[in-house]
């Protein structure tokens, strides 16, 4: 089932959370909105879940064509992950899963079913053996699942997950966000999850939704935001950049004389990968700068260079055998050109 | 606690602070105490059944634990209701309504006790039109369901008679429910409703299957120390109650009466039934509050 | 993330739907109500009524209530009784705060509860065990006859007994507050060489000035208001060991209604000014800990 939201603005008194977002999400997709906290993404999620109500007048929230914006949360057919899980602490795991079909006053499933449907949620998250536990008894990772089998146990037609890995240590993360997308291959439920972590969006995701300030900054696979972004703010959130005055460039004959760049903001845009580095020589054309720092633990060394006239820093990033290739030391003077760079603007390579 | 042993020495005055702790301690309150376990422990078994299991003494155990029990339940609904008003709405002049909760720890006793009698005796305030709306009701009650003494459990006035004893221990058990709950709701995460929501419960559904069950653990706590607190009150009831023997005559004024009979053994045995049974009292608050707190490693 | 705060006003417009943490208006009202009117019920009413009783016979009789030689003896042994148990609670609480919260020992959790022990005695029983302590029929009777020392209807009966009453309010305060605030600023002290008394005065106090005066506050209350444990072991001895409820007792008791209320009043007066100190502290503690109550 397709989820839609049109032009929805949200205001909290004078600050506004959403300002006219739109925001569409295929059927059967696993989809990121992405963003710094405070950009809108957690309350477009709830908003959508019918946790919280857009301003009146404002918007709509369609499911599969179909107008729910005035249907309360528990008739929407969502299932919800909260970013704390927000398991009920007095039932056991199965009772936890079994709530949302005991609750139910018209085709509540009989008892002996409900049990099976339970038994086949926690085997399905790969905890079998859990179901008498209280969630106090279980790990961060295993009540995160747990959550995931409450919200599923109702037959959700749209999954949605607040930051569902945000409060997990950095490796279980890893395993789960993994699981999550193998999860969605076999059951291909329409999923949205908020997340502020890019590498996870990146990873997973099959659409990028990157929000800041309330608005949507661009929408894509993980390679088009990573390739191609939008604006500066998604250049700067997804991965490293550089951020060069045009001028220092052209005067360097790094930029041409007639770069776009020159006449919108002044500024370029280039990730530390897409610039080439080479010993230093005065004829050629190139950005002279000095090394300062060098970091070479791990795959890719990471060099931090000062252009000589203006001291602005740049990063670069080259591979540990062209960093030997070079044989520059600290304090080395360096002739850099870039491979690939952009502007806002309109779009620039060399 | 994350202190370490090593902090003995690199602070100083454990031995001074101790020392004084336990002797202060010793003197006030662990010497005192032990004197009326000594004291009974001088009475033979016989003389002390006696003592604690006479005609008397036992229709004021009924009602102490009785009016008690009753003055907790009733705080535990109604305190339920205005922890949860307190926390979650918002009226003008909520603020001095929710320092107002604490008066009956803060008012004397002795005050709150000719207040209340003030106000709900045949004259008073309330007592005026509630005393004889009470004497008819107790008196149908009576004519419609014989075979129960209604006239002698439920008194036939309210002051000077046991509905008053009922009153002034809901008055001093009050905060204790309120107080015990509202840090509990306040931190109720929000989320816990709106999961029961997305998952298709319906409010009331969501307060009787989430909510109640979430907060019962501290309600049961609350009840349990309002309910600790109104049996051994003396200072409010006993301006209000009456003080029939056999009828409207509480547990802690039957132990002043024996004192001043000179019965000092009568009073001290009765005594030592109260404080056994307070000490149970608190070991359970104890344990109710560690099951309390058994969740919230969540 | 925890503002589910509703106002009853609010909301009430229809057709915008209701949040999931929110209850229906007619529920939110009618408990509002109900909650409201029990307070009312038990709390403001009497209240009103002790300073209603109190000027009901006029403010000519009411001030002339406090001429009564008994009624201002009544008000010294009082404020005597508090001045003594109170400072006496206060160095208790804080040195037993300080052994607790700063240091580690065997038997620690059965001391705390010790320490809590006064709270679940009847106030009658706390003045029982006195009596069986210091009266004629107690231990130390015959020896303190003889030395012809007088504490059971006297004012140092009252005075033990308003201490054990007493006992728990500033300690149970400071206890909680010290082990949640730690020990790392006393280490600091120690490492910049200040000695004990200098870490207590500078470091710790001015950390916990707050709770210390909230806990004295209720503690003070509870001292001039005792009303009980003061009545088994004082004797009734007018002008000599009344304090100021028991002098209520007496002229309740004597039908003298108008002077009772009056005397009540003033121990009415003294709880109002402790709530209002108490939600001040609290206030300002919830401002030093950004949001929520204490």
């Amino acid at each position: 089932m397709s989820v839609t939201a049109s032009a929805i603005t949200k205001t909290f008194g004078s600050y506004t959370a959403l300002g006219n977002v739109d925001l569409d999400v295929p059927s059967g997709q696993l989809v990121a909105l992405l963003g710094p906290s405070g950009s809108g993404k957690t309350t477009l999620l709830r908003i959508i879940a019918g946790l919280e109500h857009a301003d009146p007048g404002s918007g709509r929230i369609l499911f599969h064509g179909e107008d729910v914006t005035a249907v309360p949360a528990g008739k929407r057919k969502v299932g919800f992950v909260f970013q704390h899980y927000a398991l009920f602490r007095h039932m056991t795991v199965f009772e936890n899963i079994a709530f949302g079909l005991n609750v139910r006053r018209e085709n509540r499933p009989s008892k002996s079913e409900i049990a099976d449907r339970v038994h086949r949620l926690l085997k399905l998250v790969q905890l079998e053996n859990l179901g008498g536990r209280f969630p106090s008894q279980l790990s961060g990772g295993q009540r995160q699942r747990i959550a995931l089998a409450r919200a599923l146990a109702v037959e959700p037609k749209v999954l949605l997950l607040d930051e569902p890995f945000g409060a997990l240590d950095a490796k279980v993360r890893k395993e789960l966000r993994r699981w999550l997308r193998h999860f969605h291959e076999e059951i291909h439920l329409t999923t949205l999850f908020v997340t502020h972590d890019q590498e996870e969006a990146l990873e997973i995701a099959d659409k990028v939704v990157i929000m800041n300030q309330a608005k949507v900054e661009q929408v894509g696979t993980p390679q088009e935001v990573y390739d191609r972004p939008a604006s500066p703010f998604v250049y700067q959130f997804l991965g490293n950049v550089n951020v060069l005055r045009a001028k220092i460039l052209a005067d360097a004959g790094v930029l041409p004389a007639g770069a776009a760049a020159l006449q919108s903001d002044g500024l370029v845009y280039v990730r530390p990968h897409d610039v080439a580095i080479a010993t230093h020589t005065p004829s050629a054309p190139g950005l002279t700068a000095v090394l300062r720092f060098v970091d070479a633990a791990g795959p890719q060394a990471r060099l931090a260079l000062e252009e000589i006239g203006t001291r602005a820093p740049i990063d670069v990033e080259i591979s540990r055998s062209e960093l030997e290739q070079l044989h520059l030391k600290v304090g080395d003077l360096a002739s850099l050109r870039l491979r690939q760079s952009r502007s806002f603007g309109e779009d620039y390579a060399i | 606690m994350p202190s370490s042993r090593s902090s003995r020495s690199v602070l100083p005055g454990f031995g001074l602070s101790l020392g004084f702790t336990l002797a202060y301690l010793g003197l006030i309150v662990l010497l005192p105490l032990a004197a009326a376990f000594i004291k009974t422990a001088g009475m033979s078994w016989s003389d002390f059944v006696a003592a604690t299991t006479s005609p008397r003494v036992l229709a004021s155990y009924r009602l102490s634990f009785g009016a008690s029990f009753a003055a907790a339940a009733v705080n535990a609904t109604f305190g339920l209701v205005v922890a949860w008003v307190l926390v979650r709405y918002s009226f003008p002049g909520k603020k001095i309504v929710d320092a107002l909760v604490d008066l009956p720890f803060a008012l004397p006793t002795a005050v709150a006790g000719i207040a209340l009698t003030a106000i709900y005796a045949k004259n008073g305030w309330v007592g005026s039109w509630l005393d004889p709306f009470w004497a008819s009701a107790v008196g149908r009650l009576d004519a419609a369901l014989p075979g129960v003494a209604w006239k002698e459990w439920l008194g036939v006035k309210i002051a000077f008679d046991r509905p008053g004893i009922f009153i002034a221990l809901t008055f001093i058990g009050l905060p204790f429910v309120v107080r015990t709950l509202q840090p509990v709701i306040e931190e109720l995460e929000p989320e816990l409703e709106e999961a029961a929501a997305t998952l298709g419960a319906n409010r009331w559904q969501t307060v009787t299957r989430v909510l109640l069950p979430e907060l019962f653990p501290a309600l049961l706590t609350g009840f349990a120390m309002a309910f600790a607190r109104a049996l051994g009150e003396y200072g409010s009831v006993v301006f209000i109650a009456g003080n029939q023997p056999l009828h409207s005559e509480i547990t802690p004024l039957l132990i002043i009466t024996k004192l001043e009979q000179y019965d000092y053994r009568g009073a001290t045995a009765i005594a030592v039934v109260m404080l056994v049974t307070s000490f149970v009292l608190l070991l359970l608050i104890n344990l109710l509050q560690k099951w309390s707190r058994r969740y919230h490693r969540v | 993330m925890s503002a589910v705060v509703t106002s009853l006003s609010a909301g009430s417009g229809g057709h915008v739907a209701r949040r999931a943490t929110q209850d229906p208006v007619w529920v939110r009202w009618l408990l509002t109500a109900i909650a409201l009117g029990f307070l009312a019920c038990f709390l403001l009413l009497p209240l009103a009524a002790v300073f209603a009783e109190a000027f009901r016979k006029g403010a000519a009789t009411y001030f002339a209530s406090f001429r009564d030689p008994d009624a201002l003896a009544a008000i010294r042994l009082t404020l005597f009784t508090a001045a003594v148990a109170v400072p006496a609670n206060v160095v208790f609480g804080v040195a037993a705060a300080w052994c607790i919260a700063k240091f580690n020992f065997p038997g620690k959790s059965v001391l705390i509860t010790l320490i809590d022990l006064p709270f679940a005695v009847s106030p009658v029983i706390s003045g029982l065990i006195y009596v069986l302590m210091f009266g004629a029929q107690g231990w130390f009777g015959p020896w303190l006859m003889e030395h012809d020392i007088k504490i059971i209807f006297a004012v140092p009966g009252i005075v033990l007994a308003t201490t054990f009453v007493t006992f728990p309010f500033v300690a149970r305060e400071l206890i909680p507050l010290m082990q949640a605030q730690g020990n790392d600023e006393e280490y600091a002290a120690v490492t910049l060489g200040a000695s004990g008394w200098q870490i207590f005065w500078r470091v710790t106090l001015p950390n916990i000035k707050w709770g210390l005066f909230y806990g004295i506050i209720l503690c003070n209350a509870r001292a001039m208001g005792e009303f009980g444990a003061v009545s088994v072991v004082s004797g009734h001895i007018r002008g000599e060991t009344n304090t100021m409820p028991l002098h209520i007792e007496i002229l309740y008791n004597e039908y003298n209604f108008a002077a009772a209320f009056a005397v009540a009043s003033l121990l009415a007066l003294l709880a109002l000014v402790t709530l209002v100190l108490k939600s001040v502290v609290e206030w300002r503690h919830a401002q030093a800990h950004g949001s929520g109550t204490p």
